[in-house]
């Protein structure tokens, strides 16, 4: 019992400790592919260090919830990416959440996210908070039907379950699994306010959403700001990992030696993952916002299309 | 006992009325009347949770001299009766302890003070009837004294019509369920409740009962074309009206639909299951959507309203479905979903309306684009909105998520239904209410934070004032069983089992003695959640980083102007309006929905005047079903109205006229 | 027997084609339609060349050679050609909106699904998902053609319905050489004839946009 706490524990602080180390990696290979030299791979945890020490500046209309947000978004994204699987499988606390509740639990970060980003009572925050809530209006039932699809097909909502099935033999190569696999990867460039959707690196500010919702903030509350992004993007990732390449992931109780081949394997498919992301970034360019409405209204498409087509296979 | 107890408590509801009535001149009778209904409720409440969690209590009956000489009135409380009970007696205590408070602010309490306890005993009414004619007489009851309440103040424009309004589409939801008894009771003629139980009717007559009762409660509680009268009824009432409305009266509709198809009709057909979950989905959505485009407080909860109650329908549909395809489990937990939804919406709601009402006293407005930065001037009042708007957005840990929670997974058992219609519509529904979920979340961030976050827009935001401590201790007290509902659920998962019990047959599985308090709705392999974990490890998780960052980084803050950009403009003009927020969204949905458009009229350059933004949305419903309708029933009136002005000689023309008939007719007859 | 992997293996391609029908509803510029429909052509050559494996039916392999070099070669480049000399207007826009167009894409799809797979109750499974995912691209490929205002986009979705009928007969134990051969001419006999057309249109009109040419057609009211 002991033990499984500190396996959780452990989770938890590994997803927090490779959430930076991932975002630079990413912008190191988008600097290496557009041909410059890029940050240093360890930037992320500088820039942190740095906002983390400076003070803040509040503005005169900031109400106690512009305060508070940072925290709870923060505490929210961490406690879904602690549940997701990332090495092993059936943690002590993974029941506690499925995929429908994670889903939920970024719904209410980006919630206080929205609010915040109101505040103030700049029209930078409000139309951050406004685009955000279009995006995330289509974004979360896409993401939800991706969620049927899967739970359909394996038969539980939740993670463990779903990776067992997946690693088992019952599976095969479903068309409604690919198509599912597109959709997610379109809501998590979305949620990530990643490109095409939105420019993660940008500071112009009819392009920006995420941008947008925080460019009051500074200091602390901007670092913890930042870290929840971070830790979105490794959430998004270990999702994908664990449904859909749940390879090596180890099952809880099978020992040290289970675990660390977990971890090696996570790191592989982060690395992965992260190359690709890094790869689609360059090759694409930014969409007008209201296509991204017909982008993610696709996706949406594509995840209840991928829903009807599982009633379509393997019939007898 | 408790049945007894509980028509006491409506005869001094009636009493605490006449009171009303008597006194309402005089200094106290605010205060009396709302304090002799709080306890009067109180003591229902109890009455009904002690019935509910002691199910051997349940099943009794009594008969009254009173109404038709050979009928009587029969009165009987069952599960389904004791759950509805608690959730408008809750409801009804809540908007008493806010009225304590509000109603201070009343001009005119003559016509409110009356009229409020018969409204809450007409609703107390209607759910321990047992037989057609006292569900019909209390139903009737409670939509005439809801209609003087509505009418309180008259002489607002606007209130008017929407008391012609509301009165004409209670009359015609009455009708419905009036031809849906006589149905029922066959012709045979038998209308107590346990005499229809004993006959259910043949799959025709069961089809046409079932429409009748769709269109007979829908209409009450908000459904889909049916829903146009409750945006406008709903907040012209007194606020704790209008939260009484919203929160608990829909519920009573909501419990006269489950009364009538679960328990009086029979057996259901397959096709019930997606007709009822259709209708549900298609409600949910469009009432988000509405409610988006409304830049009226109380509007856009009216609409929310509509949303959450295609929620409830959807799970009832779906509760349908699988008892038509005998999956008692499923349909067990569709129907805990749907009911455990109707609950958590009358605490959510009604702590929303209270917030409005809040809003409305201290400010005197209700447009949102009147209002900002009342979280400086109301920092209470807009905690507790916060966790309301929370709870209503589904978010963990709050309790709107764990009713959503549970119609998921009830939507993922579709796989085992037979028919190939069910099994592509029920995801199709899921893909709806994930969509009203999402929206739901859209809304609430607009309603909260242009009223409460920003800066204040008018003279009359920036000098708000706290309400009293009655509306207060309302609101908090809402708040808090909000957060409750959400990270202990099990418990009110197992309150509701001898419900599914009765009506199903089937229970989930008891959640009481599961590890952390989890609740595992099918089985612990197949789903679980755990609110409580959650919202331990949330708040655990912000405390230890603040605390973290605040010790070993820098904890130092000072205020200044806001960035904006390097271009900070103090007007307060500039922040986003209601209407900005929601135009993406009524850009993407709305252009199609309500062929929303814009139009600019924008001065040339050098003329000084304003520019002006119109946007024009139309309701199609109104424009296709009910226009039309109107038109036709004006012009038969208008022509119908040459009968008032005949000559002596026309009216016995006509009576001859009909006579002669008659006898010709019965010529031919025999 | 065929194996399930190489079920779900065919399965998958003409599931693909029926998400790649479905993208070219989404595709609003003419250079993205065009190779959108290029794409369209391979995954049905590619299906039709996997049939023939697991079917061992090698006059299939000469379908999917006629599938990937006409219709996934040849003829967007010529349709690619046509637009540059014709100098078009390069956003094609639909008559409802793109998400509508998507919604009512998911309608036909589990309308064709719902309607073929109780009928075809008596065949094998390869069969009857080949039938369903080709009636549904056949649909999505009218769905094309009447919401969108665009000439070439409506010859687009002509000839992904033709993809969807090489599908159908596919999967229905293969179809004889010489149906399959008349019917590729035939196509680029019409798509000639069709180019030719377009020209004359160009010429004459300055546009192909559909909705104006309307009021050239000599019917007075």
């Amino acid at each position: 019992m002991i033990l499984d706490a500190f396996v959780q524990l452990g989770q938890m602080m590994v997803v927090l400790a490779l959430a930076p180390l991932l975002a630079g990696y990413v912008r190191k290979l988008k600097a290496l592919l557009l041909g410059r030299k890029g940050p240093p791979l360890l930037q992320p945890y500088r820039d942190l260090l740095r906002l983390l020490r400076k003070e803040v500046v509040l503005a005169h209309s900031a109400s106690w919830l512009f305060r508070v947000a940072p925290y709870l978004i923060f505490a929210a994204t961490w406690v879904a990416a602690a549940l997701v699987p990332t090495f092993a499988t059936g943690l002590l606390f993974s029941y506690a959440a499925d995929m429908i509740a994670i889903v939920a639990l970024l719904g209410s970060a980006r919630f206080m996210l929205a609010l915040a980003g109101l505040d103030v009572g700049t029209s930078f925050g409000g139309i951050g908070s406004s685009r955000e809530m279009m995006i995330a209006s289509l974004a979360e039932p896409a993401m939800l039907m991706v969620v049927f699809t899967v739970a359909l097909l394996a038969g539980s909502t939740q993670l463990s379950t779903i990776a067992a099935f997946m690693q088992g033999p019952g599976v095969g190569l479903r068309v409604s699994l690919a198509m599912a696999l597109v959709a997610l990867v379109m809501v998590a460039l979305a949620e990530n306010a990643r490109i095409p959707v939105d420019n993660p690196a940008t500071h112009l500010e009819l392009t920006m959403v995420h941008e947008a919702m925080i460019l009051e903030y500074s200091g602390r509350h901007l670092a913890m700001i930042e870290l929840a992004s971070f830790v979105k993007l490794l959430l998004y990732l270990s999702v994908i990992g664990c449904v859909f390449a749940p390879w090596g992931i180890a099952v809880s109780g099978q020992g040290l030696a289970a675990y660390l081949g977990g971890l090696a394997a996570y790191a592989g498919k982060l690395a992965v993952g992260g190359f690709l992301l890094a790869v689609f970034e360059t090759a694409i360019a930014k969409m007008r916002v209201f296509r991204v409405s017909d982008f993610l209204g696709a996706a949406l498409m594509l995840g209840v299309l991928a829903t009807l087509l599982l009633f379509v296979s393997r019939i007898a | 006992m408790a049945l007894e107890v509980l028509l006491w408590c409506n005869a001094a509801l009636l009493a605490a009325g006449a009171a009303g009535l008597l006194l309402a001149r005089r200094q106290g009778a605010t205060p009396l009347v709302y304090g002799a209904s709080l306890c009067i409720t109180l003591v229902a409440l109890v009455a009904a949770v002690v019935s509910l969690l002691a199910p051997g209590s349940l099943g009794a009956t009594r008969v009254l001299p009173v109404g038709l000489p050979w009928l009587g009135a029969h009165f009987r409380l069952d599960a389904l009766s004791a759950f509805f009970l608690v959730v408008i007696n809750l409801g009804g205590a809540a908007a008493s302890l806010f009225a304590l408070g509000y109603g201070r602010h009343e001009e005119t309490p003559g016509r409110v003070l009356p009229f409020y306890p018969a409204f809450l005993a007409g609703m107390n009414l209607v759910l321990i009837a047992a037989d057609a004619f006292t569900f019909l007489f209390a139903w009737e009851f409670m939509s005439l004294s809801s209609w003087a309440l509505v009418m309180a103040h008259h002489r607002r424009p606007g209130n008017a019509a929407a008391g012609y309004l509301y009165l004409l589409m209670a009359s015609f939801g009455t009708l419905a369920l009036l031809l849906a008894f006589g149905l029922l009771a066959g012709p045979s003629g038998g209308y107590a409740f346990d005499a229809i139980r004993q006959a259910p009717p043949s799959a025709g007559i069961a089809a046409v009962v079932l429409v009748l009762a769709l269109i007979g409660a829908g209409s009450k509680a908000g459904l889909v074309p049916l829903h146009v009268w409750l945006p406008l009824a709903h907040p012209a009432a007194p606020t704790h009206v209008s939260a009484l409305m919203s929160g608990v009266m829909t519920k009573v509709a909501v419990y006269g639909f489950v009364r009538i198809v679960f328990d009086l009709l029979g057996p259901p057909a397959w096709w019930w299951g997606a007709l009822v979950p259709l209708v549900g989905g298609i409600t949910a959505v469009m009432g988000v959507l509405y409610a988006l485009m409304q830049n009226d407080l109380k509007r856009l909860l009216a609409y929310s309203t509509v949303e959450n109650v295609g929620i409830i329908f959807i799970g009832l549909g779906l509760a349908l479905a699988f008892e038509a395809n005998e999956m008692t489990g499923a349909a067990a937990l569709a129907l805990t979903a749907a009911l455990l939804h109707a609950f958590n919406h009358s605490l959510f709601k009604s702590l929303l309306f209270f917030g409005a009402g809040a809003v409305l006293t201290s400010t005197g407005e209700r447009d949102m684009e009147r209002l900002g930065g009342l979280i400086h001037r109301m920092p209470r009042t807009a905690f507790a909105c916060l966790v309301g708007a929370a709870a209503i957005s589904a978010l963990p840990p709050f309790n709107g998520f764990v009713s959503e929670w549970l119609t998921f997974q009830a939507i993922l058992l579709s796989p085992a239904l037979p028919q190939w219609l069910l099994k592509f519509l029920v995801p199709a529904v899921g893909a709806l209410l994930a969509l009203s979920a999402a929206l739901s979340g859209a809304c609430f961030v607009k309603a909260f934070g242009i009223t409460f976050l920003g800066r204040p827009r008018t003279p009359v935001a920036s000098e708000a004032v706290e309400t009293d401590r009655f509306s207060l201790a309302a609101m908090f007290t809402l708040a808090a069983l909000c957060l409750l509902a959400g990270i202990l659920p099990g418990y009110f998962i197992d309150a509701l089992a001898p419900v599914g019990q009765a009506l199903t047959g089937a229970n989930l599985p008891r959640q009481e003695q599961l590890d952390w308090l989890t609740i595992v709705p099918i089985a612990q392999s197949r789903s679980s959640y755990n609110g409580l974990l959650l919202f331990f490890f949330i708040v655990l998780s912000a405390s230890v980083a603040a605390e973290v960052v605040h010790r070993f980084a820098s904890a130092a803050s000072r205020r200044s102007d806001a960035w904006d950009c390097g271009f900070p403009d103090s007007s307060p003009a500039t922040q986003y309006s209601a209407g900005s927020f929601s135009q993406p969204i009524r850009r993407v949905f709305g252009s199609v929905v309500f062929r929303a458009r814009e139009e600019v009229d924008l001065p040339a350059p050098g003329d000084g005047r304003a520019a002006r933004l119109q946007v024009r949305l139309r309701d199609v419903p109104w424009d296709v079903l009910y226009a039309p309708i109107a038109r036709l029933v004006g012009f038969i009136a208008g022509h119908l109205n040459r009968l008032q002005f005949l000559t002596i000689r026309g009216y016995l023309t006509l009576v001859f006229g009909a006579l002669v008939t008659l006898l010709m007719v019965l010529t031919v007859w025999q | 027997m065929i194996a399930p992997l190489a079920l779900d293996v065919a399965h998958l391609f003409a599931g693909g084609l029926v998400l790649v029908s479905f993208m070219l509803l989404y595709q609003d510029r003419m250079t993205g339609l065009i190779n959108t429909f290029a794409l369209h052509a391979l995954v049905v050559s590619l299906s039709v060349a996997w049939q023939a494996y697991i079917q061992h039916a090698p006059h299939l392999y000469i379908t999917a050679a006629i599938a990937l070099g006409i219709k996934a070669v040849v003829i967007p480049i010529a349709l690619h050609r046509i637009i540059r000399r014709l100098g078009i207007h390069r956003t094609i826009e639909p008559v409802v909106g793109i998400g509508l167009t998507m919604l009512a894409g998911i309608g036909l799809i589990a309308l064709s699904i719902m309607v073929m797979l109780p009928i075809t109750a008596q065949a094998g499974t390869l069969a009857r998902e080949d039938l369903s995912f080709a009636l549904s691209v056949i649909l999505l490929g009218l769905l094309m053609m009447i919401s969108r205002r665009n000439a070439v986009s409506q010859v687009v979705g002509f000839m992904s319905i033709e993809n969807g009928l090489i599908l159908a007969a596919t999967g229905a134990k293969g179809m004889p050489l010489v149906v399959e051969i008349s019917v590729a001419f035939s196509i680029l006999v019409a798509l000639i004839v069709i180019g030719i057309f377009l020209f004359r249109i160009r010429e004459r009109f300055e546009t192909v946009d559909i909705h104006l040419l309307h009021e050239h057609r000599g019917e007075q009211p």
